[in-house]
């Protein structure tokens, strides 16, 4: 016999609540995915390049990102941007922590992306740099036009498979407080007196759509390596 | 920026007059260390039965299994961390759920933690153990059957001796995880050091100082982790294999 009996009648009312949640959570991953992606080519860019300060330089920041946990990743930035803002655009500022989460997750997923999009410039054969150099190309234009177009086809599913750890980890935002899906399912549990079912709730929503994203990129996978 | 730098704060008695401020990192450090390695023999132990359930010839284990990896993969760490906590004692039995809330805080926090950091990794362990099974050439298994042995005792002598050999180098990056996604334990308030970092802004408020030894830590942490597993790694090497894939 368990203790609980479970009602659920708290969650249909809440969907406006939980929905506006969610939209924080894709603005956090999405912002995260469009920065990281970006700021992770110029980071595997530079690691790769001949420049040995700007390689030495992006290598400390990848390991330097990588080694320390988000939870305090977050928590730095929550530190550190509220004064940068302050420095910047004088005293009123709108929501902090949704600025200071956008900026953290951007920085912090540019590291992971650089590691993935590094691997991926890499599995393009040598060849190609030395052709494209031999047309005439810069090497900047061999990298755009040559390598980094096939380099992305390669790495597509890695990136995809990044982007769901990346959706699952915008959660921790719970620590700074801001109310994502995750936060916004605790807050209405809590409230209601109901966590047991919001909880469960949190985690299927997860569940669902980590998995069937997960199920896409298989299927790419696939007709990528056919 | 007007800051006042005060490195000497962590000398300080605390304000709960309790030791130094050190001793309140050096106690999270204890926390995330702890919690961490008990985790890791957990992930370990469960990542391995359900990496090699998932290459044993029979389809409903295999499902099993599988299912297993896919529900552990898919919801944050967070979310199972707060369903550990929060919700499995109210469906526990009435007795086990009571004796859970019994405990002392500090043991609900770690307990929930523990099995919820272990269970988490083993899903990943667990994946490695596959990829490193699958990865040894059919002719291993037959020979081993041919030879008179059961099943168990080809995996067992045959075939987990040298899948471990092969997936040390990603086994140790789930080994530096663990230790990262401990720090999700401070939602909790399990005092490990991401915790530990927040008290001490909360009451030393130099919250810079408090953050940069917090950070140091965890880097030191990694690097002494790294450092060992390239030990283990040098050791175990298998001549022919550079590992991995």
């Amino acid at each position: 016999m368990t203790m609980h009996e479970y009602d659920w009648t708290s969650i249909p009312g809440a969907i406006p609540l939980l929905a506006k949640g969610m939209l924080v959570t894709l603005e956090v991953t999405l912002t995260a995915i469009a920065v990281g992606v970006v700021w992770g080519t110029l980071l595997a860019v530079a690691r790769l390049g001949r420049n040995r300060v700007l390689s030495w330089l992006a290598t400390v920041y990848v390991n330097l990102f990588r080694s320390v946990p988000l939870v305090m990743v977050i928590l730095w930035f929550y530190l550190i941007v509220p004064q940068a803002l302050k420095a910047i655009f004088g005293e009123s500022i709108g929501d902090i922590r949704l600025t200071s989460a956008l900026v953290a997750f951007a920085l912090f997923e540019a590291a992971y992306y650089s590691e993935i999009i590094r691997a991926g410039i890499q599995s393009v054969a040598k060849g190609q740099m030395a052709a494209g150099l031999a047309l005439g190309l810069t090497p900047g234009q061999t990298m755009r036009m040559i390598i980094l177009p096939q380099a992305f086809r390669n790495m597509l599913p890695l990136l995809l498979t990044q982007a769901i750890i990346l959706f699952q980890d915008t959660s921790l935002v719970y620590v700074i407080g801001l109310s994502d899906f995750f936060g916004t399912s605790y807050k209405v549990g809590d409230r209601d007196g109901r966590l047991v079912e919001l909880l469960l709730f949190a985690g299927a929503v997860y569940f669902v759509i980590c998995f069937s994203v997960s199920r896409v990129v298989k299927h790419l996978q696939a007709r990528f390596s056919s | 920026m007007a800051y006042n730098w005060n490195w000497e704060i962590f000398l300080q008695p605390s304000a709960t007059g309790e030791g130094t401020y050190l001793s309140w990192l050096l106690e999270g450090l204890k926390w995330t260390v702890t919690l961490s390695l008990s985790a890791w023999v957990i992930a370990l132990i469960i990542g391995s039965i359900i990496g090699v359930l998932r290459t044993v010839p029979n389809r409903w284990l295999g499902l099993l299994a599988a299912t297993y990896v896919e529900v552990f993969r898919n919801i944050p760490l967070l979310v199972q961390l707060f369903i550990w906590y929060f919700v499995l004692p109210e469906l526990l039995p009435r007795g086990m759920g009571d004796a859970f809330k019994q405990m002392n805080p500090l043991a609900q926090q770690f307990v929930s933690a523990l099995v919820c950091l272990g269970f988490f990794t083993a899903a990943r362990v667990a994946e490695q153990v596959r990829s490193g099974i699958n990865s040894l050439p059919r002719g291993q298994k037959n020979a081993g059957l041919a030879m008179g042995f059961t099943l168990p005792q080809v995996y067992r002598h045959v075939l987990l001796p040298m899948a471990y050999r092969i997936i040390v180098p990603p086994l140790t990056s789930e080994f530096l995880n663990i230790f990262k996604n401990s720090a999700v334990a401070t939602t909790i308030g399990l005092i490990e050091l991401s915790r530990q970092a927040q008290q001490l802004v909360d009451f030393t408020a130099q919250p810079y100082e408090a953050f940069i030894a917090v950070t140091l830590l965890y880097l030191l942490i990694n690097v002494a982790l790294m450092f060992l597993m390239r030990q283990v790694e040098q050791k175990v090497r298998v001549p022919g294999f550079i590992g991995g894939k």
